[in-house]
């Protein structure tokens, strides 16, 4: 199978499963505990996977993923280990710390809409 | 789904600056003392995404966003729209969402003056607006005198720029429909900085998808007075193998300069002599739209020169420039690089509203380009603040491989439809 369709499949599944938490508002984001560094870094990525991370195309949705997750995969697209078009292009532009933030960022926001925290 | 239908559409464009208001506003005074006001001016991709951060970082702030037009046509897609690949309802989009979902006032009107020692906007219908906080997006203006024989008349009836998506769009549109086969198309870009880079070259690689497919004996020749171009390698080596002989590009030392234009005569004259061409699309040098002028906004080039750290402007306080008409070192003129910018203003903004830093800007730019349906390519850039202003992160960004296989190119294509889908979601719905 080509690469692209077994992204798009990927994407396709993300994408279903996050139509069951669009429309939340934002609570989360304006909580008190978010750390301003890594909430500026983690709004560019709503450029490309949409608005806290929900995507409503076939990009993967960020939204609900752990900070676990978020982190190994960012790391991955950074050193290479995971292939992709664009990713480790801009996974190149952060340093680990910077990662760690953005994967706290991301995780943080699914769990306090209290919808699909977590998942992997 | 943030398109509209075409008889909405066509309504939004015929309200187009009549006034037209949309949510709240005028719901009495300023509101308490203490509620903070930011006004936004322009709604496009940096106006709106600031405004719409700005309420979802604090929803305490009250944010008015003033927009002359009722629909804004997006630049990203417009070259779409010419191959018939989007339609104009789809690549439109309209300020209900900002104004009923997310509780911003919009107001259809135009901001006309600026008083930055007293924190007023002034509008066209004649309105003054206050604030603590003031952000400037107001794109692009065109410098109409750079190529003599060239004007705002010319471009509204011969010879569109199409480089304001909308009816310039449609314009450029109609004429290549109407263009008999074996035509010649005449596409000239500017020289640097302009808006959207690579904009040029898409656009010259989806009208030759069109002509291939209905008028195979037409050509494409681009007169660039640039010795290179965004994303020339991948352009160059796409067109090949897509558009065999179709796409002819003279660049500054070829022919490529335009001293003049002949609206009656359509052509185009250059330093290497004269070009006819059937449907000729002139995209001339540009400047930061006409109120960063009257606001005193801009420097010697044309644009405004800002802090990076939260774009606040250099020349005025508590007045922010994002966008085209900003000065943001290595950053391209893109949609995607001037919604970037607005959400680092808008987390700015709202650190500096409580009196705190604003934290270190994190910059990011993708821009995608068509070469052909299936297939696509990008270019990508991480910026940072350093003391030489915004550069590149060395090591990150770049673009697609110039080798990169067929089901890289038509993967980079279904992301750039995916892209346009949330980044139009992101800001306007």
């Amino acid at each position: 199978m080509p690469s692209y369709l077994q992204a798009s499949l990927v994407a396709g599944m993300v994408a279903a499963a996050s139509v069951t938490c669009s429309s939340q508002g934002y609570g989360a984001s304006t909580a008190a505990g978010v750390n301003p560094r890594g909430q500026v870094l983690s709004l560019s990525c709503a450029g490309c996977h949409g608005t806290d991370g929900k995507s409503a195309s076939i990009i993967p949705s960020i939204y609900g993923k752990s900070a676990e997750y978020i982190e190994s995969a960012l790391k991955d697209f950074k050193s290479g280990a995971r292939v992709s078009t664009v990713m480790a292009r801009h996974a190149k532009g952060y340093s680990d710390e910077e990662i760690h933030l953005i994967a706290e960022y991301f995780g943080s926001v699914g769990k306090k809409t209290g919808k699909t925290g977590g998942r992997k | 789904m943030s398109s509209i239908s075409r008889r909405d559409f066509n309504k939004l464009l015929l309200a187009g600056s009549a006034g037209v208001a949309f949510g709240v506003f005028g719901s009495g005074s300023q509101g308490f003392a203490a509620q903070k006001r930011v006004v936004v001016i322009g709604g496009g991709f940096g106006g709106a995404a600031t405004a719409k951060y700005l309420k979802k970082l604090d929803p305490s702030i009250t944010v008015t966003l003033v927009e002359p037009k009722a629909a804004y046509a997006t630049c990203p897609f417009s070259n779409w729209v010419l191959a018939d690949l989007r339609t104009m309802p789809q690549i439109t989009q309209t300020y209900s969402a900002l104004a009923h979902r997310h509780g911003i006032k919009v107001i259809g009107d135009t901001a006309t003056a600026i008083d930055p020692v007293k924190g007023t906007v002034t509008l066209k219908g004649g309105r003054t607006l206050g604030y603590d906080r003031l952000v400037v997006s107001p794109g692009i203006d065109f410098k109409w005198s750079a190529i003599e024989g060239y004007s705002q008349a010319l471009a509204e009836s011969k010879m569109p720029h199409a480089y304001q998506a909308g009816v310039q769009t449609q314009l450029l549109h109609k004429q290549l429909h109407a263009m008999k086969d074996g035509g010649t198309v005449l596409i000239c870009p500017p020289a640097n900085p302009f808006r959207c880079p690579p904009g040029p070259y898409e656009r010259a690689s989806l009208v030759a998808h069109y002509l291939k497919k209905k008028k195979p004996n037409s050509k494409v020749i681009i007169l660039d007075p640039k010795e290179k171009f965004s994303k020339q390698g991948l352009f160059t080596k796409g067109w090949q193998r897509l558009y065999p002989g179709m796409i002819e590009w003279r660049g500054a030392t070829t022919g490529g300069k335009i001293l003049s234009v002949d609206g009656a005569a359509m052509t185009v004259k250059t330093d290497l002599g004269e070009v006819k061409g059937d449907v000729i699309n002139i995209i001339p040098p540009q400047k930061a739209g006409q109120i960063a002028f009257t606001a005193g906004l801009t420097d010697e080039s044309g644009w405004c020169p800002v802090n990076p750290m939260s774009f606040e402007s250099t020349i005025h306080k508590n007045i922010h420039v994002i966008g085209d008409a900003c000065k943001a070192g290595a950053m391209p003129k893109s949609g995607f690089a001037a919604s970037s910018q607005g959400k680092v203003a808008a987390a700015a903004i709202v650190m500096l509203l409580r009196g705190q830093e604003p934290a270190p800007p994190s910059l990011v730019n993708t821009c995608y380009s068509l070469v052909g349906t299936d297939y696509g390519i990008s270019v990508a850039g991480v910026y940072q603040f350093t003391a030489n202003g915004i550069v590149e992160i060395p090591g990150s960004g770049g673009l697609t491989p110039i080798d990169a296989s067929d089901d890289q190119l038509a993967q980079e294509a279904m992301f750039a439809e995916g892209w346009y889908t949330n980044i139009v979601r992101d800001i306007w719905g």
